[in-house]
């Protein structure tokens, strides 16, 4: 095919906006909201200019754009040690003990915050039965902050009323970029509806961010945005691989389906490290709805079986100690999957979760009034965060509390902040760890002046919505320190707005240069549609690099096949054709989407052994090798080669084993 | 499902600054169809069925089909969002109906002050290199460190 190019000859240019500020971030989710208050605190009196950009409306753009049902890390009186711990057993023994220690010691203050903020957290009464926030503020009980007795579902996890929890998290945010904006005199710094797709480098030092570029999903507008620092906050990724729903379930992803991977692939291009790409979630979900779990396990203490009544967790544990040893000890969320998985294939499905038994054996000791309380509150579990749940239930005349419902493990994810840990590879805070880990900033990449957190964090996962807000607030004080280093920088790119443009509404080009040539604008050879070039990255990853359809399993030739099918699809990126600025979105996404999934297979490819089962099998390398391979693997991408180089890093364990 | 806006119901926020749907959607699905002046999901493939569209709508004109490529026909999940509560109808294929009611937060949208309490208090400057947020500073607290 022909080289496309863009001379604006058949599209219409766009205007061109320059915005000019010192902290840049790059999302509206928890960390970039985090970010902003923390950045507010530490930038605003130093006359330094704060910018959000966020591709949707804060209020409800990111993962917590749902609600929550609760908070998945709340220290409250653990101490720091046996969170890392935990997170370490939960990560097959590779994580990055400065980073989730660092956190760890943190992340309270942002669950407190919140409560300040509105956020309704359930207490316990002085029975030790549960109150919501409202019957708890009413009754008086004492905030969080002030000694309050959270309920508990888990041991790191507390209940709360998060319909609204992004919407609260969000309004903090504005009022601090609001504060911000009055200070520094400038006329706007939030961007809502504003889609970021590449970093620029700065033209004096490649290894130096200078700003970001993106384009307006509204108005046909270009955003230029130069800047002496950013931060990534943009997210995991979903819909890389082939979705276990066939048509319009396909959006009913349990991540959220707009995280197109942009934290990985900006970072790769920009020159950034990643870690444990080759990491990856497989959340075992009650089937099709993806509603959670967590709940029903920890605080319901309902029990899964197969369909014999068996707890696959108990008959395959010795047979699965064989694999992966001492790591069975403490069964994490991988080798939970491992274990029923081997029951799925056996023919011992459907595997159920025995949610009516549960709330059975709870009524046992209630009265009418609190049985109708603990119904409440199961079903608020699914209309707080995954409402689609509480809808095929409806659909299939089940209710929870009166029949058990089949769980199912879902398509792979790419994310850094629940229970997986692919990301980038970022400094840590330097008071302690070896000094590899910590070369400057905290949460600094290895590209000066570009920081992350949350999902782009990686080697730190089990963070959650807290820990993400917790850790852009940690970045935005690290960033204001780094512009405080670094008064006299001033990085300017070379690449011109003209040129950017051409680059970026290439596909809005394509399309309306060739698709009159055929009566159906979405079959014409001339280009290809980005939702069917999704489809052809999902089928790709799915089928080569262990999706829903091998069961999770990929080895090195399957890889190499299936990278050089991606190749193609790259090549084929070029060429696609977007009719509005709607597509134009989906196409950005998609080369983000790529990028992330090739990162994901050239990592599984080079870590020669199974070291997360029930997430992913290297079939020609089925156990844990944790001689050779308790290691990270990191990895590094040329934009100009296109080239992937793949390398070890060493893990240090910061603390001991108990 | 996928969300999908009712005929009759939708005015295309014609009284409004902005296409309320349009505005909220994190996946940029809601339109509006200029020439029938009211909103459409242009992708419901990618529909999350968040259901911000369902909330923020002014005339309860967006609803939730279930996704029919797994769920049966004939259920409904409905919102009603207030300042403080949420009220939800779950209507069952078979008739049957439940409705629950839960606390959305405990301070009205724009009445937050972010300066008092605990956010009332300044960075400390001379502090910026060490571990710790400019909370943890105000509080006096030393951060621990692996022992």
């Amino acid at each position: 095919m022909e080289d496309k190019t863009n001379t604006f000859q058949h599209c219409e240019k766009p205007e061109i906006v320059v915005h000019e500020t010192d902290i840049l971030l790059i999302g509206g989710g928890m960390s970039a909201c985090g970010a902003a208050y923390e950045a507010d605190k530490w930038a605003t009196e130093q006359g330094l200019r704060i910018t959000m950009v966020d591709k949707a409306a804060t209020d409800r753009s990111g993962a917590v754009a749902m609600g929550l049902s609760a908070i998945n890390t709340y220290l409250g009186e653990n101490s720091v040690d046996d969170y890392v711990r935990y997170v370490r057993q939960d990560l097959m023994g590779i994580i990055r003990e400065d980073l989730v220690f660092d956190l760890g010691r943190v992340v309270d203050d942002s669950v407190h915050l919140f409560e300040d903020w509105g956020l309704p957290v359930w207490k316990k009464d002085d029975d030790g039965k549960s109150l919501d926030g409202h019957q708890a503020e009413r009754e008086g009980k004492e905030s969080l902050r002030d000694g309050g007795t959270p309920v508990r579902s888990g041991r790191w996890q507390i209940m709360i009323n998060g319909e609204s929890y992004k919407v609260v998290v969000a309004e903090a945010a504005k009022l601090a970029l609001e504060n911000n904006r009055k200070a520094t005199g400038v006329d706007q710094n939030l961007f809502e509806r504003v889609f970021i797709v590449k970093l620029m480098m700065d033209q004096n030092d490649p290894k130096r961010v200078a700003g970001a570029v993106g384009f307006s999903v509204r108005e046909n507008k270009l955003y230029i945005f130069k800047c002496k620092t950013a931060l990534l906050g943009t997210g995991g990724c979903v819909n890389v691989f082939r979705t276990r729903a066939t048509a319009e379930g396909q959006g009913r992803a349990w991540f959220p389906v707009w995280n197109a991977g942009s934290n990985y692939a900006m970072a790769a291009e920009a020159g950034a490290e990643l870690t444990l790409m080759e990491n990856r979630f497989v959340p075992a979900r009650f089937k099709d709805g993806y509603g959670p779990v967590g709940a029903w396990f920890l605080l319901f203490k309902a029990k899964a079986t197969n369909a014999l009544g068996e707890d696959y967790c108990q008959t395959h544990l010795e047979e699965s100690r064989k694999l992966y040893g001492k790591y069975v000890d403490a069964i994490g969320t991988c080798l939970r999957n491992h274990m029923m998985m081997i029951d799925m294939k056996a023919g011992k499905g459907p595997i159920k979760i025995h949610t009516d038994v549960a709330l059975k054996n709870l009524a046992d000791t209630m009265s009418p009034k609190e049985i109708k309380h603990l119904e409440s509150e199961a079903w608020e579990d699914f209309l707080d965060m995954t409402i689609a749940q509480a809808g095929v239930w409806a659909a299939n005349n089940m209710a929870p509390e009166e029949v058990p419902s089949e769980l199912m493990p879902s398509e792979p994810y790419l994310l850094g902040s629940h229970a997986g840990c692919a990301g980038i590879w970022v400094s840590g805070p330097g008071d302690f760890g070896p000094s590899e880990y910590a070369w400057g900033y905290n949460r600094m990449t290895t590209v000066n002046g570009l920081f992350t957190a949350g999902d782009g964090v990686g080697a730190s996962g089990h963070k959650f919505s807290s820990g993400s807000h917790a850790e852009g607030r940690i970045a935005a004080k690290a960033m204001t320190s780094f512009i405080m280093d670094h008064k006299d920088d001033n990085p300017t790119f070379k690449e011109t707005a003209d040129e950017l443009a051409a680059e970026i509404y290439l596909p809005m080009e394509t399309y309306a240069k060739y698709q009159s040539y055929s009566t159906d604008p979405d079959i014409n050879p001339n280009y290809i549609k980005p939702a069917m070039l999704q489809q052809r990255l999902q089928k790709i990853m799915d089928e080569y690099v262990g999706g829903v359809s091998t069961w999770y399993t990929t080895s090195k030739t399957m890889l190499e096949e299936g990278l050089n099918y991606l190749e193609m699809l790259k090549e084929d990126s070029f060429h696609m054709g977007a009719k509005d600025l709607h597509e134009l979105l989906r196409a950005w996404e998609n080369f983000h989407r790529i990028l992330a999934g090739e990162a994901h297979a050239q990592h599984i490819l080079f870590r020669e052994e199974t070291r997360y089962p029930g997430y992913y099998y290297r079939g020609d390398h089925l156990a844990i090798d944790d001689d050779n391979w308790r290691c990270f693997v990191n990895s590094t991408y040329d934009k100009q080669t296109k080239k992937w180089n793949v390398f070890k890093k060493e893990y240090h364990q910061l603390i001991p084993d108990k | 499902m996928p969300s999908f806006v009712i005929s009759e119901k939708c005015d295309g926020c014609k009284g409004q600054d902005k296409t309320a749907c349009m505005y909220i959607c994190p996946h940029d699905l809601m339109k509006l169809d200029a020439d029938k002046q009211k909103a459409v999901n242009q992708e419901p493939v990618q529909c999350w069925e968040c259901y911000n569209c369902v909330k923020i709508c002014p005339q309860q004109a967006i609803e939730v089909r279930c996704y029919a490529d797994f769920a049966p026909l004939g259920a409904s999940v409905i919102p009603m969002r207030g300042t403080d509560t949420i009220m939800w109808t779950v209507k069952f294929r078979n008739g049957s109906i439940k409705r629950f009611k839960f606390p959305i937060r405990t301070i009205p949208e724009g009445e937050v002050d972010i300066y008092k309490g605990a956010g009332e208090a300044k960075a400390d400057l001379s502090r910026i290199k060490e571990p710790g947020l400019f909370t943890h500073h105000a509080a006096g607290m030393t951060m621990p460190v692996p022992k």
